[in-house]
């Protein structure tokens, strides 16, 4: 699946996508994969609740299943306009 | 005359003329009494800001637009909506944003006006960094702007 990095997300971890193989059925599994695997992950991955999430370009939440989702992507809050 | 229920995204990164913009969207209107237009411009609040820069996420940033245009639609009695929003790097004073409405009456058009802005504010997929001197930081979201949601 793809992942997606937006804003400081991206910046804290380094890469705006990447290829991730993972049995993950949520996104809070995902994101606990992605947190164990190195500090720069778990860093922008500390605090959930200045995150927000989108599977398959829709906004959803932590608790989303992932069963078929062929992108993810994780992002602050919006500031549109 | 236009036929009514129009629906117009664009996401882009080079500037729009909003005159320009305003007057088309305007043009042979004989069956709508009322347009709303608002842009949003890049503002310097402090003073040194060199530079505003908006990432987005391409794909979903047009999705998220079309929804939020089309809930307006379905809300109010619009008859046509245009939204242009654009990314990248732009300076203080430079249009960022425009929403136009039409509709057979002015409250119908203010409302749906508003409602999008609310909405693109915190529901559409961009993020505003700041940049001034050597400086640079992301804009963060407030919680006016999330609890402007709740009025809808």
């Amino acid at each position: 699946m793809d992942v997606l990095y937006f804003a400081w997300v991206r910046e804290r971890i380094g890469l705006p996508s990447e290829k991730v193989d993972t049995g993950a059925s949520t996104v809070a599994e995902l994101v606990e994969e992605l947190r164990a695997r190195e500090d720069r992950y778990a860093v922008a991955f500390s605090d959930l609740a200045a995150l927000r999430v989108a599977v398959d370009q829709e906004l959803t939440d932590f608790d989303a299943p992932l069963d078929g989702a062929r992108e993810v992507a994780f992002f602050p809050p919006m500031t549109g306009g | 005359m236009r036929p009514a229920g129009g629906m117009q995204v664009r996401v882009q990164e080079t500037a729009f003329d909003f005159g320009a913009e305003a007057a088309a969207f305007a043009r042979n209107r004989t069956d709508l009494g009322a347009i709303v237009t608002f842009s949003g411009i890049v503002r310097d609040v402090d003073g040194g800001l060199t530079v505003m820069e908006i990432e987005h996420y391409p794909g979903m940033t047009e999705k998220a637009l079309e929804k939020i245009a089309a809930e307006a639609s379905t809300r109010w009695s619009l008859g046509e909506v245009l939204v242009i929003h654009r990314y990248g790097r732009m300076g203080p004073g430079e249009q960022i944003m425009m929403v136009a409405t039409a509709a057979r009456h002015r409250k119908d058009a203010f409302e749906a006006a508003e409602y999008l802005m609310d909405y693109l504010k915190s529901r559409a997929p961009f993020w505003k960094k700041e940049q001034t001197g050597r400086d640079s930081s992301w804009v963060a979201a407030t919680d006016e702007d999330e609890d402007a949601l709740k009025r809808w």
